[in-house]
């Protein structure tokens, strides 16, 4: 018996007696395998980056837009024509004994609006709500105070901004007591939102929150003055968070008197997002992954090929080995054994490319290319597992070499 | 003296295309211990086969072949390998060694197939190589020699696994007459130390080294005289 310590070793001479050739059957490999890795982490990356922007909009949180889920009603509620949710839903939902287990209630409109200091100007989007779309966002304030129902009853001009926005109109001042005019409307700024990075391309800390009967009254563009753009709503807790999902819509159908087939409106919770967002990055990721997968197969198929014309190169020294007793089996491992470490070595540098593409790409891209370690033992595993099984087939050819005829051969 | 080597009507049959070729038509053949014969033959005779049966590279359709008192004329490729690695010494004509390994590691390699551990294989192939007089060539490349040299480093690779029978094809055939005069005394000497050989040949001062001389002819031995000792 042959020990392997050889066997590797004749296998490795005979790769580094051929070194141009073998590192371009490795290429192949290579490639593959830093595309398999670099798309994969690459979903993986968007799909943590989505799940975690979900998650930071606020916790138990559930969503309610306006739309049509009837295939043949088209648009309903875009635009800035009226809404099909009111601020008489959002009452609905506040009330306990029609959603118990709904703990916060904060319908929403927004515009863009044009806002102006005493030093420069900027532009952001401008929301209208309640008092509670901050516990429901669960945003908390870096500086003074949110507005309260009292403001919101009786339409104070009264504005909450961004941290950036502050920034951008105040520069250093602190911006607590200062005027702004959005669209026009002159509005005192009493609190500065504390930052909470971007989320789902929007920029939460470029934003100003005003009270929604202030917004209605003086910012609003839409026909009716009652409509929402949408109504964020917290649950009490995680357990009960369907069964909040379940009152919410149930109300919501009664009172617009349509059935779920007919809905006006979209409910969703962070889970149904999260759940959405997982499933269409998950998609992109089999469809680029594939992609990549083929360029790994074509790969393997280099592999093959190079190994057959290096059985008929090598017929000579086959039948010599086979002389000097080398058995079948022994010319086939062999030639697997090459066939292998031509698979790992690519895949070693395919995962070092794969690594060193997903530190170039995370800053430029701005999604983290995610590799995790049981992603590079696979890729590692599958580079070995096609150098083999690219082997098997030159490797048999090898091994029922005649003797006679491969010494035969010059 | 015991047979190491025992034919016994060997034939072999090739088919080439629908015509069938008997390139051995029933060979009997014994060779003791301690023998050297020179096969000799022209082209065609039949004396490649019969060098490849005997040295179990092919097996015969007909007849039975004993090397060493085992009956390889029915074996698997798999025991073929097994008994040309440890009772077969083979010499080429083109030396057939590697040309990117060294001296030793061309000499080490039947001992690598036999699974023989790397301390002891360095030593055994050091001394097969000191045995043929290449003791200062060891870590040379074959393109780094002369062709006697390499014949010897070959000679040297035959004799590692210490084979029951040195079969040579046609050793000197690829070289100068200086060289053949060196292979040919070192298989002389090998033969006076008792090693058993069997030499392929087609020339006649080169058959004239061997104990015994076998003619082939289409096929069959024609004759098998001993060679007078007053010829070595």
């Amino acid at each position: 018996m042959m020990e392997w310590t050889e066997t590797i070793r004749t296998a490795v001479s005979a790769l580094n007696a051929r070194r141009m050739r073998s590192l371009l059957t490795m290429l192949g490999i290579l490639i593959g395998i830093a595309a398999v890795m670099l798309t994969v982490g690459l979903g993986q990356g968007a799909q943590q980056s989505i799940t975690s922007q979900i998650n930071s909009l606020g916790s138990n949180m559930i969503i309610v837009t306006p739309s049509s889920s009837t295939s043949t009603g088209g648009f309903r509620g875009g635009g800035s024509t009226a809404s099909t949710l009111t601020t008489a839903d959002a009452a609905m939902l506040a009330d306990p004994a029609i959603a118990p287990d709904v703990a916060a209630v904060a319908p929403t409109s927004s515009v863009s609006g044009s806002l102006q200091s005493s030093t420069s100007t900027w532009t952001s989007t401008v929301v209208g709500t309640v008092p509670d779309w901050q516990s429901v966002r669960a945003r908390t304030l870096g500086s003074g105070r949110f507005f309260t129902t009292d403001e919101v009853n009786s339409s104070a001009n009264v504005a909450v901004i961004g941290s950036e926005t502050a920034t951008e109109l105040f520069d250093t001042v602190s911006p607590v007591g200062q005027t702004v005019s959005i669209n026009g409307q002159s509005f005192t700024v009493i609190g500065v939102l504390a930052s909470a990075g971007s989320s789902l391309g929007s920029n939460e800390d470029d934003t100003v929150v005003v009270p929604l009967t202030t917004f209605a009254s003086r910012l609003s563009t839409s026909s009716s003055a009652t409509s929402v753009s949408s109504i964020y709503l917290e649950g009490k807790d995680a357990d009960t968070l369907s069964a909040a999902y379940q009152e919410v819509k149930t109300a919501l159908l009664a009172s617009h008197q349509v059935t779920s087939d007919t809905a006006d409106f979209t409910v969703s919770t962070q889970a149904s997002l999260v759940e959405t967002a997982t499933s269409i990055t998950g998609i992109l990721t089999l469809l680029l992954g594939g992609v990549a997968g083929i360029s790994l197969l074509v790969g393997g198929i280099g592999v093959m090929n190079i190994m057959l014309v290096s059985v008929s190169e090598r017929v000579r020294e086959i039948g010599l080995r086979k002389a000097l007793g080398a058995t079948p089996g022994v010319i086939r491992r062999q030639f697997l054994v090459e066939a292998g470490i031509l698979g790992i070595l690519g895949g070693l540098v395919g995962v070092s490319l794969g690594f060193a593409g997903a530190a170039i790409l995370t800053p430029i891209i701005g999604i983290t290319v995610s590799i995790s370690a049981p992603a590079t033992l696979i890729a590692l595993v599958v580079s070995l597992g096609i150098g083999i099984v690219a082997g098997v087939y030159p490797a048999s050819r090898a091994a029922k070499l005649a003797p006679i005829d491969a010494l035969r051969s010059e | 003296m015991s047979h190491q080597l025992n034919m016994q009507g060997v034939r072999k049959t090739y088919a080439t295309g629908a015509v069938e070729v008997e390139a051995l038509r029933g060979i009997d053949l014994q060779v003791e211990e301690g023998n050297y014969v020179a096969i000799m033959g022209p082209s065609g005779s039949g004396k490649s086969t019969l060098m490849h049966i005997i040295g179990c590279l092919d097996t015969p359709s007909a007849g039975t072949y004993e090397l060493d008192g085992i009956d390889v004329s029915s074996m698997t490729e798999k025991s073929l390998a097994e008994v040309r690695n440890r009772k077969i010494g083979f010499v080429f004509q083109q030396f057939n060694l590697l040309p990117s390994l060294s001296a030793l590691r061309n000499v080490e390699l039947p001992l690598i197939y036999a699974g023989v551990n790397a301390a002891e294989r360095k030593e055994r192939a050091r001394v097969a190589l000191d045995r043929v007089g290449l003791a200062d060539r060891v870590q040379h490349r074959p393109g780094e020699l002369s062709g006697g040299q390499q014949q010897r480093v070959s000679v040297a690779r035959a004799l590692v696994t210490d084979p029951t029978l040195l079969l040579a094809d046609e050793p000197t055939g690829a070289l100068d007459s200086r060289s053949t005069k060196d292979i040919l005394a070192l298989f002389d000497e090998l033969n006076d130390s008792g090693r058993t050989i069997v030499m392929i040949t087609h020339e006649h001062d080169v058959a004239a080294h061997a104990r015994r001389i076998v003619h082939i002819y289409d096929g069959l031995l024609t004759d098998s005289a001993p060679v007078a000792v007053a010829v070595r």
